[in-house]
């Protein structure tokens, strides 16, 4: 199980990347991804969706459970990632192609206060 | 071998083992093996041993031969907290000689049922509870009987679907059914449990040219939803009744007097509701409890069992719907965080498939 060093991530197993000044890639953990098990559907809020941090901004659905995703910064949700038409990339590669949404964060600074890898692992127990 | 564990009727049970839609595929595909042993095991045995049984059970005993397996419902009448029909279990019964019976019923309910059961006992029936000495396995897939084979001297494409014998495989007595709750061909194995170790490291010696592969309680749960097969806690509960639960075959009102037979003549006569299989458009799935709605938003039932559908890719759920909504071919709606999914009634199984029959 992977926890790349460069992203950034939330208690409920979200992470968030940067990929320029104010645009963020959101996806779920290694680890999230794990507990769920085979993912076959996420379900997300349209594309233009104004939330705050901690708002849910989509649910994952598994074969035998379903879990909602929180937003871990305020912004607008600016593009669903259309690869997950086959969910299963979410299991496969949970940090690269099995990215959920890409926000228009509201404030950038917001991210580099969330928990880093070291945090993260240590709040799994791994 | 990274079994994920969950809670499952008082036993810790594998979920998954590789997971849920690897291990689906390998039952429909190949091989595979349930570790079932949580199930309960009852012997009925003494000269009134079938009268009783013909009155607790629902279908039909009198034409069960030794060596022949049997579906069955057990039903309230008469209890303080039920409706009469109520179903206190669905079970198997084999019947192992004449007036000796095995019965298979589901983990949660052994207590439950052993209880009813020794309520209702007549005076010449002895009942013993072997639930705790006895292992079960279920092996499932086309690959079943090829696995087994090698393991034993019997013949077993002697033994037919629902029937089972009495012989000695991989060097342990046991029983051998051919039974299941996949949809797939498959066999059921009843042993002692000193010797669990021993049989299930010669499953997977036979089955390793098939790719035989350890199942979890998270694929048995899609295959026989796929099957359109009943599962208690679900489907089944304490205040449904085997009419509407589409279980009619299995509830014989031609024979005489049985626990909830009135119960169910009514229902069949004046049927409120009815439970149905459906189709969602979408790709949410609809989960146990969720309502069932028409187009307006007006509730009219709601989810017993959803999932995907491996082999279809699809959302197929069961859920009782009010009499005058279930029609095949009606649309319905599932409300799924706020929003009402569109789904089509469909007559179960799911997976249309040769010789297994839905079993409601």
């Amino acid at each position: 199980m992977t926890f790349p060093e460069t992203l950034r991530y939330t208690k409920e197993h979200e992470w968030i990347i940067l990929e320029s000044s104010d645009v963020a890639l959101i996806g779920i953990t290694d680890f999230a991804q794990s507990e769920l098990g085979d993912i076959v559907f996420v379900d997300l809020k349209d594309v233009g969706t104004k939330l705050k941090a901690n708002d849910i901004f989509g649910t994952v659905e598994a074969v035998k459970t379903v879990s909602d995703l929180f937003l871990p910064v305020d912004g607008e949700i600016i593009e669903h990632n259309p690869a997950l038409k086959d969910a299963s990339i979410v299991n496969k590669e949970p940090y690269q192609s099995g990215w959920m949404i890409k926000l228009k964060v509201s404030n950038p600074a917001d991210v580099a206060a969330l928990m880093t890898a070291a945090d993260y692992k240590a709040h799994i127990g791994k | 071998m990274g079994a994920k564990l969950i809670e499952f009727g008082g036993f810790e049970m594998p979920v998954q083992y590789e997971g849920i839609l690897a291990e689906h595929r390998a039952v429909r595909q190949g091989v595979g093996v349930f570790d079932v042993s949580h199930m309960g095991e009852f012997f009925v045995r003494g000269k009134q041993a079938t009268e009783f049984l013909q009155r607790v059970l629902t279908n039909d005993l009198s034409q069960l031969d030794a060596g022949r397996a049997q579906y069955n419902l057990m039903l309230y009448e008469g209890h303080h907290d039920f409706p009469d029909g109520g179903t206190v279990d669905d079970l198997i019964v084999y019947c192992i000689a004449p007036e000796e019976y095995l019965l298979i019923v589901n983990a949660s309910n052994i207590d439950k049922d052993f209880a009813w059961l020794d309520s209702h006992r007549l005076p010449y029936v002895s009942l013993t509870n072997r639930s705790d000495e006895l292992s079960l396995l279920a092996v499932q897939g086309q690959y079943a009987e090829a696995t087994l084979q090698p393991l034993t001297d019997a013949v077993l494409s002697d033994v037919k679907y629902y029937r089972f014998i009495k012989t000695v495989l991989a060097g342990v007595e046991m029983f051998v059914a051919r039974t299941g709750y996949t949809g797939e061909d498959g066999f059921e194995i009843c042993f002692e449990n000193a010797h669990a170790d021993k049989i299930w490291n010669a499953l997977f010696e036979a089955g390793k040219k098939f790719g035989i592969k350890p199942i979890g309680l998270g694929a048995r749960d899609t295959l026989r939803l796929e099957m359109g097969y009943a599962l208690y806690g679900h489907e089944l509960d304490e205040r449904t009744n085997p009419i509407e639960a589409g279980l009619g075959w299995a509830t014989k009102l031609s024979k005489s007097a049985f626990n909830g037979k009135t119960a169910c003549a009514n229902a069949k006569a004046s049927p409120t509701r009815r439970l149905i299989g459906f189709e969602l458009s979408g790709r949410a799935i609809a989960r146990q409890g969720f309502e069932i709605c028409t187009a307006d938003g007006e509730k009219i039932g709601e989810v017993r069992s959803g999932t995907l559908s491996p082999s279809l890719e699809q959302p197929i759920g069961t859920g009782y719907v009010e009499a005058a909504y279930s029609a095949v071919g009606s649309k319905i709606f599932v409300k799924i965080r706020e929003r009402l999914e569109e789904a089509t009634i469909v007559k179960p199984p799911f997976l249309k498939k040769e010789r297994a029959a839905a079993v409601f």
